[in-house]
Formats: structure tokens, sequence, C-alpha cells
């Protein structure tokens, strides 16, 4: 099978970021340990081990690593499927406005002083909300190209809401609330709580089945909407269903992780090089990359130094430089 | 009859672009649409295919109006190889016609090995097959050409709708085109194609429509239709029909001479 050897890679890549992932941090953990206590969960063993490390390992960087592996392939699964409908490698989830949706929301809710579950709840509804319209106004603007008629609404009501979020930001109290929602923009996995994981991991796998089960049909996109509708695909719908279920997990991403950029725009693009364009193989692999980079970079964020390192900030200077090398790379097609 | 159409007007919301259009095409046959540019062959083809809303008339497929079916029972029906084709993502040639098999497989469904074999039949019917695993960004404009053909037939369609198949391919291909046209219609298939070169029509339809300035000024037999008066009222320039001792025609243009010694 082709790209074979690109997943096997990814596996065991995937499989050391998390070993290795559980084991640094200000209390390290020994690869024994952590093993023992597999184990003794599993009933396999006994062997008593410091209370620390169970709250260590379940506690605080369990969550945080499944927060870092789901977030990940999220955004790589939602950009693998939007380059593909945009016939654009340079289209990141984001496009249709779902994180400044977010955003607005994520901001509202911390300038209303509601809770950090309302703040969840109404970053996840903000980004489902900003969509909607963007679609809705973007198939109304006939006579256009349907796909360029989106991306411009996109844009269009993305500033829109930027503006919104300056306005909160400029009214906000700035001794309390204006660090939050700065906190909240950059984005940041340390303070997820086994909850929001199981709030986000099912919508996040609502969003991916239809991709799954539409896989073959995902490469029609990538035509000319005229030669896909003449091959039998009524594209307009597919679209539909393609915009719902990219925001979808997108949505549910940024509601517990805010804005992590580049990693929806840079992995579905190292995927495709490695096994092509064909949906139905780039997407596992794109989402286990994607997986394995938010670890890696989340995983330097606690580590490099005392203080944690935004995740955006580490993904956009990791992101950059291996762009523009992928972009050298590949010369004319994708 | 694999395709009937009937008072067929013709064009985008708001601008009518073509009416009174009449035809049949039966099973085998191979009809050939004529016409200056921006005459409407295109957008012709387009909503016979259902890409564009008829504004008024009558299109069926076996029988069938267009209205009743959907997008997969009209690709069933019919393949479109429209006029070039830009290629985004580097899908592997064997890949892009496999693309032809959608409308054959369940919504959810990917294509199996029947439709792998199916696929590479159609590579192989068009001397393409040594190709199968080669980027379609990266063959040229004529092999390009071959691979749409491919995918349409990887479709099993009745009918074929080729929208200037010969259009920026070299002389040998442009023959290479018009030989697989006659071939694919001695079995069984019929052809809807559009050209702007009349001896196209001459060589392999059975059928000439002339389109220009929006509707169909005549149909019929190549050797009724093409002629000096009709080709001169189509194009705006002079053209001799000549006759071969085999019975065998050409059109050759006689050009004006502006000035000069």
């Amino acid at each position: 099978m082709k790209g074979l050897s690109a997943y096997l890679i990814a596996l065991a890549a995937l499989a050391g970021l998390v070993v290795l992932a559980f084991a640094v941090g200000r209390y390290p953990i020994s690869l024994s340990e952590f093993v023992g206590l597999l184990l003794s969960k599993m009933g396999a063993s006994h062997r008593d081990l410091a209370p620390n490390v169970e709250t260590v390992i379940l506690q605080v960087r369990g969550p945080r690593v499944l927060a870092a592996l789901l977030v990940g392939a999220s955004l790589a699964a939602a950009g693998t499927a939007y380059q593909g409908m945009f016939r654009n490698p340079l289209v990141s989830p984001d496009i249709l406005g779902v994180s400044s949706g977010a955003a607005l929301g994520a901001v509202l809710a911390i300038f209303l002083s509601l809770g950090a579950f309302l703040v969840q709840m109404l970053a996840f509804a903000g980004g489902l909300t900003a969509v909607g319209l963007v679609y809705w106004v973007g198939s109304r603007l006939r006579g256009h190209d349907p796909l360029l008629a989106l991306v411009l609404t996109g844009v269009v009501i993305g500033s829109l809401l930027g503006s919104m979020i300056a306005l909160l930001k400029y009214l906000a109290d700035p001794y309390n609330q204006l660090p939050a929602i700065t906190f909240w923009l950059l984005g940041s996995l340390a303070s997820i709580a086994p909850r929001d994981l199981a709030i986000a991991a099912p919508l996040a796998l609502a969003g991916l089945a239809p991709m799954l089960l539409l896989r073959w049909r995902m490469n029609l996109l990538a035509l000319p909407d005229d030669e896909a509708r003449a091959l039998g695909v009524d594209t307009a719908r597919l679209r539909t269903i393609v915009v719902t279920a990219a925001t979808l997990m997108t949505a549910a991403a940024v509601a517990v992780s805010g804005i992590i950029g580049w990693v929806g725009l840079l992995i579905p693009h190292a995927a495709r090089l490695l096994v092509g364009p064909g949906f139905g193989r780039l997407l596992p692999l794109a989402m286990l990359l994607g997986a394995a980079f938010l670890l890696a970079v989340d995983t330097l964020c606690r580590t490099l130094a005392t203080i944690e390192v935004p995740p955006g900030v580490l993904t956009a200077l990791i992101g950059t430089p291996f762009f523009l090398w992928l972009f050298a790379l590949s010369r004319r097609s994708w | 009859m694999t395709l009937e159409v009937r008072k067929l007007s013709f064009g985008f919301p708001g601008r009518t672009i073509g009416s009174g259009i009449t035809f049949t095409l039966a099973r085998g046959e191979v009809l050939c649409v004529l016409g200056p540019n921006g005459g409407g062959k295109t957008t012709l083809f387009r909503t016979i295919l259902g890409l564009l809303g008829k504004h008024s008339g009558h299109i069926a497929f076996e029988g069938k109006g267009i209205e009743h079916l959907s997008r997969e029972q009209i690709a069933r029906q019919a393949g479109y190889v429209p006029q070039g084709h830009s290629a985004y993502f580097a899908f592997s040639l064997h890949e892009f016609v496999l693309m032809g098999r959608t409308a054959r497989l369940r919504a959810f469904s990917s294509p199996g090995r029947i439709d792998r074999d199916i696929a590479q039949q159609a590579l192989e019917s068009l001397g393409i097959a040594h190709l199968g695993d080669k980027p379609v960004t990266q063959i040229s404009g004529g092999e390009r050409q071959l691979a749409l053909v491919a995918r349409a037939l990887a479709q099993e369609p009745q009918l074929l709708v080729m929208d200037e198949p010969t259009a920026s391919l070299d002389f040998g291909n442009q023959v290479r085109v018009l030989e697989k046209i006659a071939a694919l219609a001695s079995g069984g298939l019929s052809i809807l194609f559009s050209s702007h070169d009349p001896d196209q029509a001459f060589l392999s339809a059975q059928r000439v429509l002339l389109l220009g300035e929006g509707h169909a000024q005549e149909i019929g037999a190549p050797k009724d239709v093409i002629r000096s008066d009709t080709l001169e009222r189509l194009y705006g320039v002079s053209i001799r029909i000549i006759e071969t001792e085999n019975g065998e025609r050409a059109c050759l243009p006689s050009l004006r001479r502006s000035g000069g010694h």
C-alpha cells in the first residue's frame, strides 16, 4: 500500500511522543512508573506507587496529552477537508470564520464574567454561528463562483467579528478580564479538565464520521464544480456536509484550547506530500501527524521555560520556516 | 432514443442564449455541433447535462425527462468531456479516471476491484495505460484530453458529450480522437461533440447542427447542411466545399486579399 511506511513512522513517532509527554515536566516520571500505573489500572499488577505519580499521570498530564491529541487531530482533519474542498493548499480550518466566531463567544463570556464552562460553550456556539452566518450569506451571493463567494464572505465577516472582539477588549476590566481574554486568544492546553474532553471528543467524532464515510466523494470536490456534478456528485449538498463536519471539529477543538494556528494549514500539506491527495489515505495520516505535532509543541511549551510558552507562538515559529520549505519543495503541484 | 431535445431554450438566469433547438440522438449516432465562438455550444451542452437549468423546452434521456433525474442518474446516462481541465491536485491518472465510477457507487463506498479494472480498461482503450501512475498535473494537454475521455468512459454511459474534444491537440492526436469517436459509436455509444472544424463533421458525424446567433440554423446530414452559403452565414467568411473522386468532402476557405499587388 502506498505510503504504508509513512503511517508506520507517524504511529511510532506518536507513541514515542505520548510516553515522552507523560515522562517530562516539573515532576519527572520514569518509564517504569508509567507502565506500572497502566498495568495496575488494568488490574495486571498491584505494585504500590507514590500517590503523586497517579495524580500527575491521571489528573494533570493525562487530560492534557489527550487534549493535545484531540485538538491536533481535529484541526488537521478540518484543514484537510477544507484544502480539498477549496482546491487550495493555503486554506486553514478558520477560513470561514470559525475561530473568530469562537473567539468572540469566549471573549463575550469572559467580559460577562461567566464561568469557565460557559466560556467554552459560548466559544463553541460562536464558532458554529459565525460559519452558519458566512455560509448563509455566501450562498445567497448568486452569480459568483460559490467557493469564492464563501471565502470572501468569510474574510469580511471574520474582520467584522475581529472588530467586535477589539471593542470588548477595549471595554473590558484591564486588571481581571483583559489578561484572561489575552490568554484565551493565545490558546493554551494548560487548564484542560477531564470534563472538557468528555464534551469535546464526541463533538469532534460527530464531525469526523461524515468525512470518513464520504472519503471517496471528497476527492471529487477537488475537481471543477461542473465536472464533479457531471460525474454524479451533488456538490452543493456535499459542500454543506463538509463545512458542517469541519466546523464541528474545529469549534470543538477551539472551545477547549483557544486559537492555535498553523496546525490545520501545515499538517494536511505535509501529509499530502507523503501520500498524495487521495482523501481516504490523506485524512488518517493528517490526523496522526496533527496529533503528534501538537503534542510535541505542547510538551515543549510546558518544559522549555519556567513559564508556559503559548502553543500558538511555537506553532508559528516552527510553522513559518517549515511551510516555506515545503512550498519550495513541492514546486507547482500539490 | 438515447437523447431527445425539443424546442429547447437555454442560457443563464435572465439571459437567453439560444432557443428553438430540436434534435434526437439514436444509439450509435454521432452529432457534431458547429458554430462560431460565443455561439452557445458549451452552454447548450451544459444545459443538456443538467449543469445549467433550461429556460423552456424538453430534454429526455431514454425517454425520461431531465427534471426527473438526479445528478447520479444523469451521470449514469451521459459522460461529459469538458473543454480542457485545470488540475489542482496531483491525483494519479488512474485515480483521476477512477472518479468516473462515482455514480456507480453507493454514497459511502469507495471504488473496488471491478471499478479499478474498468478504469484500467478505459485507460488502455485510449492508449494511455502506461501513464497510470503519473500525476495529472504533470502530463501534456493532449494526454489530459485523453484522460478526460477515459474518465467519461469509466462512467459506462449511453451518451458521450464532448466539448471541443480536439481543441489544443496536435493534428495527429486530433485524428486519433476522431478515430476513437468512430470506434465508440460503432460500439453503440451515442456521441454529441462540438468542433471548430467543419471537416470533422464530414469525417465523423452522421448529422450536423449549425448553431449560430442563438438558434439552430440548420440540422441534417453533413453533405446537406455544410454548404458554402450556410458556412458563410455561420462564420462570416467565404468557404468552398471541394469533393474528391471518392465522394469525400472538405472545406477550403478562400482568403480575402486586402490591398497589395
